[in-house]
Protein backbone atom coordinates (compact mmCIF):
# COMPACT_ATOMS: atom_id res chain seq x y z
CA UNK A 1 0.00 0.00 0.00
CA UNK A 2 1.48 3.52 -0.94
CA UNK A 3 1.96 5.76 1.46
CA UNK A 4 -0.73 9.23 1.24
CA UNK A 5 0.77 12.41 -0.34
CA UNK A 6 -2.69 14.09 -0.15
CA UNK A 7 -5.37 13.52 1.49
CA UNK A 8 -8.40 16.21 1.21
CA UNK A 9 -11.79 16.08 2.17
CA UNK A 10 -15.56 18.29 2.16
CA UNK A 11 -13.98 20.43 -0.71
CA UNK A 12 -16.44 23.24 -1.43
CA UNK A 13 -15.78 26.53 -3.78
CA UNK A 14 -17.56 29.33 -4.91
CA UNK A 15 -16.79 32.54 -6.49
CA UNK A 16 -18.82 35.10 -5.59
CA UNK A 17 -22.48 34.03 -6.34
CA UNK A 18 -21.68 31.12 -8.82
CA UNK A 19 -21.50 27.61 -6.91
CA UNK A 20 -18.75 25.89 -8.84
CA UNK A 21 -18.19 22.79 -7.05
CA UNK A 22 -18.57 21.07 -4.03
CA UNK A 23 -18.60 18.07 -1.54
CA UNK A 24 -15.05 16.64 -3.47
CA UNK A 25 -13.01 14.44 -1.72
CA UNK A 26 -9.48 13.53 -2.89
CA UNK A 27 -6.35 10.76 -2.33
CA UNK A 28 -3.55 10.60 -4.04
CA UNK A 29 -1.24 8.42 -3.36
CA UNK A 30 2.52 9.15 -3.48
CA UNK A 31 3.66 9.15 -7.29
CA UNK A 32 0.17 9.37 -8.07
CA UNK A 33 -1.18 11.41 -10.55
CA UNK A 34 -4.79 13.45 -10.67
CA UNK A 35 -5.89 14.64 -14.04
CA UNK A 36 -8.03 16.98 -14.09
CA UNK A 37 -11.12 18.11 -16.38
CA UNK A 38 -13.96 19.77 -17.31
CA UNK A 39 -15.29 23.22 -19.00
CA UNK A 40 -14.27 26.53 -18.86
CA UNK A 41 -15.04 27.93 -15.89
CA UNK A 42 -15.89 24.77 -13.88
CA UNK A 43 -13.29 25.79 -10.89
CA UNK A 44 -9.99 23.57 -11.90
CA UNK A 45 -7.78 26.82 -11.01
CA UNK A 46 -9.94 27.40 -7.99
CA UNK A 47 -9.31 23.82 -7.02
CA UNK A 48 -5.42 24.04 -7.08
CA UNK A 49 -5.36 27.05 -5.53
CA UNK A 50 -7.64 25.28 -2.26
CA UNK A 51 -5.36 22.68 -2.65
CA UNK A 52 -2.61 25.17 -2.31
CA UNK A 53 -4.06 26.16 0.92
CA UNK A 54 -4.52 30.04 -0.92
CA UNK A 55 -8.09 29.89 -0.94
CA UNK A 56 -10.15 28.34 1.80
CA UNK A 57 -11.98 24.90 0.88
CA UNK A 58 -15.29 25.52 3.41
CA UNK A 59 -18.64 26.33 2.48
CA UNK A 60 -19.70 29.97 3.31
CA UNK A 61 -23.11 29.39 4.61
CA UNK A 62 -23.48 29.13 8.12
CA UNK A 63 -27.28 27.84 8.03
CA UNK A 64 -27.47 24.49 6.45
CA UNK A 65 -28.74 21.78 8.55
CA UNK A 66 -25.98 19.85 9.13
CA UNK A 67 -24.03 22.93 10.37
CA UNK A 68 -20.77 24.10 8.53
CA UNK A 69 -18.95 21.67 7.33
CA UNK A 70 -15.02 22.17 7.23
CA UNK A 71 -13.24 21.48 4.26
CA UNK A 72 -9.74 19.88 4.83
CA UNK A 73 -6.31 19.71 2.77
CA UNK A 74 -3.54 17.73 3.88
CA UNK A 75 0.36 17.21 2.24
CA UNK A 76 3.01 15.14 3.37
CA UNK A 77 5.58 16.87 1.91
CA UNK A 78 6.37 20.61 0.48
CA UNK A 79 4.03 21.75 -2.78
CA UNK A 80 4.92 23.43 -5.64
CA UNK A 81 2.67 25.49 -8.09
CA UNK A 82 2.68 26.47 -11.51
CA UNK A 83 0.23 28.59 -13.24
CA UNK A 84 -0.42 30.27 -15.55
CA UNK A 85 1.59 33.13 -14.62
CA UNK A 86 5.39 32.36 -14.16
CA UNK A 87 6.04 34.99 -11.35
CA UNK A 88 8.84 36.16 -12.39
CA UNK A 89 10.28 39.99 -12.42
CA UNK A 90 9.11 41.90 -15.36
CA UNK A 91 11.78 43.95 -16.30
CA UNK A 92 14.68 41.93 -14.71
CA UNK A 93 16.77 39.62 -16.93
CA UNK A 94 15.50 35.69 -16.43
CA UNK A 95 18.81 34.62 -14.53
CA UNK A 96 18.18 37.78 -11.84
CA UNK A 97 14.22 36.80 -11.63
CA UNK A 98 14.92 33.56 -10.69
CA UNK A 99 17.96 34.44 -8.58
CA UNK A 100 15.16 35.75 -6.17
CA UNK A 101 13.62 32.19 -5.90
CA UNK A 102 16.80 30.57 -5.55
CA UNK A 103 18.09 32.89 -2.68
CA UNK A 104 14.33 32.40 -1.19
CA UNK A 105 14.53 28.63 -1.45
CA UNK A 106 17.99 27.99 -0.12
CA UNK A 107 19.51 26.38 -3.17
CA UNK A 108 22.41 27.22 -4.83
CA UNK A 109 23.34 29.00 -8.04
CA UNK A 110 24.45 25.77 -9.48
CA UNK A 111 21.04 24.58 -8.38
CA UNK A 112 19.44 27.64 -11.03
CA UNK A 113 22.18 26.89 -13.55
CA UNK A 114 21.19 22.99 -13.75
CA UNK A 115 17.29 24.55 -13.66
CA UNK A 116 17.80 26.63 -16.53
CA UNK A 117 19.90 24.14 -18.50
CA UNK A 118 17.42 21.55 -18.32
CA UNK A 119 14.22 23.79 -19.53
CA UNK A 120 16.49 25.39 -22.66
CA UNK A 121 16.95 28.18 -21.30
CA UNK A 122 20.72 28.60 -20.97
CA UNK A 123 21.03 31.15 -23.19
CA UNK A 124 18.49 33.71 -22.09
CA UNK A 125 19.86 34.32 -18.73
CA UNK A 126 20.12 38.21 -19.35
CA UNK A 127 17.26 38.47 -21.55
CA UNK A 128 14.51 40.47 -19.26
CA UNK A 129 11.27 38.56 -19.14
CA UNK A 130 8.82 40.40 -20.71
CA UNK A 131 10.89 39.79 -24.11
CA UNK A 132 9.97 36.03 -23.30
CA UNK A 133 7.71 34.32 -25.41
CA UNK A 134 4.53 32.45 -23.84
CA UNK A 135 6.39 29.35 -24.39
CA UNK A 136 9.56 30.16 -22.93
CA UNK A 137 7.79 32.21 -20.09
CA UNK A 138 6.20 28.44 -19.08
CA UNK A 139 9.96 26.99 -19.39
CA UNK A 140 11.08 29.88 -17.50
CA UNK A 141 8.08 28.85 -14.74
CA UNK A 142 9.00 25.48 -14.71
CA UNK A 143 12.54 26.10 -14.17
CA UNK A 144 11.63 28.25 -10.89
CA UNK A 145 9.68 24.96 -10.07
CA UNK A 146 12.58 22.83 -10.43
CA UNK A 147 14.68 25.22 -8.19
CA UNK A 148 11.99 24.93 -5.48
CA UNK A 149 12.75 21.32 -5.14
CA UNK A 150 9.14 20.77 -3.84
CA UNK A 151 7.98 17.16 -3.29
CA UNK A 152 4.37 17.82 -5.12
CA UNK A 153 3.49 19.56 -7.91
CA UNK A 154 0.32 21.41 -8.69
CA UNK A 155 0.41 22.10 -12.65
CA UNK A 156 -2.47 24.71 -13.93
CA UNK A 157 -2.18 23.86 -17.82
CA UNK A 158 1.34 22.89 -17.98
CA UNK A 159 1.23 22.60 -21.57
CA UNK A 160 -0.09 26.22 -22.68
CA UNK A 161 2.57 27.67 -25.48
CA UNK A 162 5.16 24.84 -25.29
CA UNK A 163 6.49 23.51 -28.98
CA UNK A 164 6.49 19.35 -28.85
CA UNK A 165 9.97 19.39 -27.49
CA UNK A 166 8.77 21.29 -24.50
CA UNK A 167 5.79 19.26 -23.98
CA UNK A 168 7.70 15.95 -24.32
CA UNK A 169 10.10 17.72 -21.63
CA UNK A 170 7.27 18.57 -19.37
CA UNK A 171 6.14 15.07 -19.36
CA UNK A 172 9.57 13.43 -18.47
CA UNK A 173 9.60 16.22 -15.87
CA UNK A 174 6.51 14.99 -14.18
CA UNK A 175 7.43 11.08 -14.82
CA UNK A 176 10.47 11.80 -12.60
CA UNK A 177 8.78 13.84 -10.15
CA UNK A 178 6.74 10.61 -9.59
CA UNK A 179 9.33 8.28 -9.72
CA UNK A 180 10.63 9.98 -6.68
CA UNK A 181 7.72 9.57 -5.00
CA UNK A 182 6.14 13.35 -5.49
CA UNK A 183 2.37 13.43 -6.21
CA UNK A 184 0.90 15.68 -9.27
CA UNK A 185 -1.91 17.57 -10.07
CA UNK A 186 -2.93 19.05 -13.60
CA UNK A 187 -5.44 21.01 -14.69
CA UNK A 188 -5.19 20.26 -18.68
CA UNK A 189 -7.43 20.46 -21.49
CA UNK A 190 -4.21 19.31 -23.81
CA UNK A 191 -3.23 15.63 -23.84
CA UNK A 192 -1.00 14.93 -21.52
CA UNK A 193 0.87 11.82 -20.78
CA UNK A 194 0.00 10.92 -16.90
CA UNK A 195 0.06 6.61 -16.73
CA UNK A 196 -2.42 5.62 -14.61
CA UNK A 197 -4.07 9.46 -13.57
CA UNK A 198 -7.28 9.59 -11.53
CA UNK A 199 -9.57 11.28 -14.26
CA UNK A 200 -11.07 13.97 -11.75
CA UNK A 201 -14.01 15.48 -13.77
CA UNK A 202 -15.43 18.88 -11.74
CA UNK A 203 -18.89 18.21 -13.56
CA UNK A 204 -19.63 15.26 -11.29
CA UNK A 205 -19.11 17.09 -8.19
CA UNK A 206 -22.27 19.81 -8.22
CA UNK A 207 -22.22 21.83 -4.86
CA UNK B 1 17.79 34.94 5.44
CA UNK B 2 14.23 34.89 3.60
CA UNK B 3 13.57 38.26 5.02
CA UNK B 4 17.26 39.42 3.88
CA UNK B 5 16.12 37.80 0.17
CA UNK B 6 12.76 39.78 0.87
CA UNK B 7 14.65 42.58 1.19
CA UNK B 8 17.18 42.81 -1.19
CA UNK B 9 14.62 42.25 -4.13
CA UNK B 10 11.73 45.05 -2.76
CA UNK B 11 14.39 47.68 -2.22
CA UNK B 12 15.83 46.68 -5.29
CA UNK B 13 12.14 47.17 -6.94
CA UNK B 14 11.58 50.24 -5.25
CA UNK B 15 14.22 52.46 -5.18
CA UNK B 16 14.48 55.19 -7.52
CA UNK B 17 17.15 54.65 -10.65
CA UNK B 18 18.19 51.87 -11.92
CA UNK B 19 16.59 49.42 -14.55
CA UNK B 20 13.41 48.23 -12.66
CA UNK B 21 13.57 51.02 -9.91
CA UNK B 22 10.90 53.36 -8.83
CA UNK B 23 10.35 56.42 -10.55
CA UNK B 24 11.86 59.88 -9.46
CA UNK B 25 8.39 61.76 -10.45
CA UNK B 26 7.42 61.43 -6.48
CA UNK B 27 10.53 63.90 -5.59
CA UNK B 28 10.24 66.53 -8.27
CA UNK B 29 6.62 66.31 -7.79
CA UNK B 30 7.81 67.35 -4.16
CA UNK B 31 10.09 69.85 -5.32
CA UNK B 32 7.64 71.50 -7.57
CA UNK B 33 5.18 72.01 -5.22
CA UNK B 34 7.50 74.08 -3.38
CA UNK B 35 8.48 75.80 -6.31
CA UNK B 36 5.16 76.91 -7.44
CA UNK B 37 3.99 78.40 -4.34
CA UNK B 38 5.51 81.60 -4.13
CA UNK B 39 4.37 82.13 -6.85
CA UNK B 40 0.83 81.60 -5.96
CA UNK B 41 0.33 83.09 -2.51
CA UNK B 42 3.30 86.24 -3.46
CA UNK B 43 6.98 86.21 -2.41
CA UNK B 44 6.75 88.06 0.94
CA UNK B 45 9.34 86.63 3.26
CA UNK B 46 7.68 86.52 6.04
CA UNK B 47 4.29 84.68 5.01
CA UNK B 48 6.85 82.41 3.14
CA UNK B 49 8.66 81.48 6.04
CA UNK B 50 5.21 81.19 8.53
CA UNK B 51 3.38 79.04 6.14
CA UNK B 52 6.40 77.41 4.35
CA UNK B 53 6.80 75.09 6.95
CA UNK B 54 3.22 72.95 6.25
CA UNK B 55 3.28 73.14 2.73
CA UNK B 56 6.34 71.42 2.55
CA UNK B 57 4.60 68.81 5.02
CA UNK B 58 1.28 68.56 2.73
CA UNK B 59 4.07 68.54 -0.20
CA UNK B 60 5.69 65.07 1.85
CA UNK B 61 2.24 63.94 2.16
CA UNK B 62 1.15 64.32 -1.30
CA UNK B 63 4.08 62.64 -3.12
CA UNK B 64 3.95 59.76 -0.45
CA UNK B 65 0.79 58.92 -2.02
CA UNK B 66 2.28 58.72 -5.37
CA UNK B 67 4.51 55.19 -5.65
CA UNK B 68 1.68 53.56 -3.85
CA UNK B 69 -0.01 51.95 -7.18
CA UNK B 70 3.03 50.12 -7.55
CA UNK B 71 3.82 49.19 -4.20
CA UNK B 72 1.75 45.92 -4.23
CA UNK B 73 -0.51 45.24 -6.83
CA UNK B 74 1.67 44.33 -9.24
CA UNK B 75 2.94 41.27 -7.02
CA UNK B 76 -0.44 40.66 -6.32
CA UNK B 77 -1.26 40.06 -10.41
CA UNK B 78 1.78 37.78 -10.66
CA UNK B 79 1.82 35.73 -7.91
CA UNK B 80 4.86 36.53 -5.70
CA UNK B 81 2.68 36.61 -2.58
CA UNK B 82 1.31 33.01 -3.48
CA UNK B 83 4.72 31.84 -3.98
CA UNK B 84 5.60 32.66 -0.85
CA UNK B 85 2.79 31.51 0.82
CA UNK B 86 3.57 28.13 -0.59
CA UNK B 87 6.79 28.36 0.98
CA UNK B 88 5.50 29.13 4.52
CA UNK B 89 6.43 32.73 4.41
CA UNK B 90 3.52 34.42 6.27
CA UNK B 91 2.57 37.54 4.79
CA UNK B 92 2.93 40.00 7.55
CA UNK B 93 6.53 39.11 7.01
CA UNK B 94 6.65 40.17 3.42
CA UNK B 95 5.19 43.42 4.36
CA UNK B 96 7.28 44.42 6.87
CA UNK B 97 9.97 44.31 4.18
CA UNK B 98 7.91 45.78 1.83
CA UNK B 99 7.36 48.46 4.45
CA UNK B 100 10.72 48.89 5.05
CA UNK B 101 12.28 49.19 1.52
CA UNK B 102 9.22 51.50 0.73
CA UNK B 103 9.91 53.93 3.47
CA UNK B 104 13.90 53.12 2.18
CA UNK B 105 12.47 54.30 -1.62
CA UNK B 106 11.03 57.59 -0.57
CA UNK B 107 11.86 59.06 2.65
CA UNK B 108 15.80 59.74 3.12
CA UNK B 109 15.75 60.97 -0.67
CA UNK B 110 12.45 63.10 0.50
CA UNK B 111 14.18 64.98 2.98
CA UNK B 112 17.44 65.70 1.26
CA UNK B 113 15.07 67.41 -1.20
CA UNK B 114 13.42 69.27 2.02
CA UNK B 115 16.80 71.28 1.95
CA UNK B 116 16.51 72.56 -1.60
CA UNK B 117 12.82 72.95 -0.73
CA UNK B 118 13.34 74.80 2.57
CA UNK B 119 15.55 77.49 0.86
CA UNK B 120 13.08 77.90 -1.86
CA UNK B 121 10.61 78.95 0.60
CA UNK B 122 12.87 80.99 2.55
CA UNK B 123 12.49 78.91 6.02
CA UNK B 124 14.64 80.03 8.92
CA UNK B 125 17.45 77.73 9.96
CA UNK B 126 15.82 76.66 13.48
CA UNK B 127 12.53 75.86 11.50
CA UNK B 128 14.24 73.70 8.80
CA UNK B 129 15.45 71.46 11.79
CA UNK B 130 12.26 71.26 13.25
CA UNK B 131 10.76 70.13 10.03
CA UNK B 132 13.48 68.17 9.03
CA UNK B 133 13.27 65.83 12.35
CA UNK B 134 9.52 65.94 12.35
CA UNK B 135 9.47 64.81 8.30
CA UNK B 136 12.20 62.17 10.03
CA UNK B 137 9.30 60.98 12.75
CA UNK B 138 6.40 61.29 10.95
CA UNK B 139 7.24 59.38 7.45
CA UNK B 140 7.81 55.88 8.89
CA UNK B 141 4.03 56.22 9.76
CA UNK B 142 3.24 57.79 6.09
CA UNK B 143 5.22 54.61 5.00
CA UNK B 144 2.70 51.82 7.29
CA UNK B 145 -0.50 53.78 6.21
CA UNK B 146 0.47 53.64 2.43
CA UNK B 147 1.30 49.45 2.53
CA UNK B 148 -1.51 48.87 4.37
CA UNK B 149 -3.88 50.71 1.72
CA UNK B 150 -2.14 49.92 -1.52
CA UNK B 151 -2.62 46.20 0.17
CA UNK B 152 -6.42 46.99 0.51
CA UNK B 153 -6.63 48.42 -2.88
CA UNK B 154 -4.46 46.03 -4.45
CA UNK B 155 -6.97 44.33 -6.11
CA UNK B 156 -9.57 46.73 -6.57
CA UNK B 157 -10.03 48.44 -9.87
CA UNK B 158 -9.05 52.18 -10.14
CA UNK B 159 -7.33 51.27 -6.46
CA UNK B 160 -4.49 54.02 -7.12
CA UNK B 161 -6.93 56.79 -6.80
CA UNK B 162 -9.31 55.74 -3.95
CA UNK B 163 -5.62 54.91 -2.23
CA UNK B 164 -5.12 58.44 -2.27
CA UNK B 165 -8.50 59.20 -1.35
CA UNK B 166 -8.14 56.89 2.15
CA UNK B 167 -4.69 57.85 3.07
CA UNK B 168 -5.40 61.41 3.27
CA UNK B 169 -7.86 60.81 6.36
CA UNK B 170 -5.43 58.53 8.27
CA UNK B 171 -2.42 61.00 7.44
CA UNK B 172 -3.81 63.86 9.27
CA UNK B 173 -2.70 63.03 12.90
CA UNK B 174 0.51 62.73 11.66
CA UNK B 175 0.43 65.96 10.21
CA UNK B 176 -1.22 67.94 12.97
CA UNK B 177 1.83 67.05 15.07
CA UNK B 178 4.28 67.14 12.32
CA UNK B 179 3.61 70.44 11.15
CA UNK B 180 2.33 71.52 14.96
CA UNK B 181 5.75 71.47 15.76
CA UNK B 182 6.85 74.31 13.21
CA UNK B 183 4.50 76.29 15.23
CA UNK B 184 5.83 75.41 19.19
CA UNK B 185 9.50 76.06 19.78
CA UNK B 186 9.64 72.67 22.08
CA UNK B 187 9.95 68.83 21.18
CA UNK B 188 6.93 67.42 22.38
CA UNK B 189 4.95 67.63 18.84
CA UNK B 190 7.98 65.31 17.35
CA UNK B 191 8.04 63.00 19.95
CA UNK B 192 3.61 62.76 19.23
CA UNK B 193 4.69 62.31 15.52
CA UNK B 194 7.11 59.79 16.68
CA UNK B 195 4.39 57.65 18.80
CA UNK B 196 1.24 57.95 16.29
CA UNK B 197 4.52 56.96 13.27
CA UNK B 198 5.35 53.91 15.29
CA UNK B 199 2.01 53.05 16.27
CA UNK B 200 1.19 52.63 12.44
CA UNK B 201 4.59 51.15 11.59
CA UNK B 202 3.49 48.33 14.34
CA UNK B 203 0.00 47.91 12.90
CA UNK B 204 0.59 47.82 9.21
CA UNK B 205 2.21 44.56 8.12
CA UNK B 206 -0.85 42.95 9.81
CA UNK B 207 -3.60 45.19 8.32
CA UNK B 208 -1.53 44.91 5.12
CA UNK B 209 -1.11 40.55 5.47
CA UNK B 210 -4.88 40.26 6.26
CA UNK B 211 -5.65 42.24 3.21
CA UNK B 212 -3.60 40.51 1.02
CA UNK B 213 -4.92 36.80 2.31
CA UNK B 214 -8.41 38.20 1.94
CA UNK B 215 -7.76 39.35 -1.74
CA UNK B 216 -7.22 35.71 -2.63
CA UNK B 217 -10.09 34.57 -1.40
CA UNK B 218 -13.12 36.38 -3.36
Amino acid sequence: MQASALTAWELFCRRGDRLLFGSLDLWVESGGAVHLTGPNGIGKSSLLQILAGLRTPTRAEALTAAGIKQGRVEWLGRIGLLDGRCTLDEVTPLETALAFWTRLDGASRIDQAAAMERMGLAALGDVPVRYLSTGQRKRAGFARLLIQKADHWLLDEPLNGLDSDGVALVEELIAERRASGGAIIVASHQAIALPDAQLLDLRDHPW
Amino acid sequence: MVMLALLKRDIATLLPGGRRGGSLLPLLFFLAVAMLYPFAVGPEPQMLARTGGGVVWVAALLAAILPLERLVAADLESGVFDQLALRGVAEEVAMASRMIAHWLAFAPLLLLAALPASALLGLPGDKVTTLLLGLLAGTPGLAAIGLAIAALTASLRGGAALAGLMLIPLAVPILIFGAGALARPDATAIALTAAISLLFVAMAPFAAGAAIRAARDN
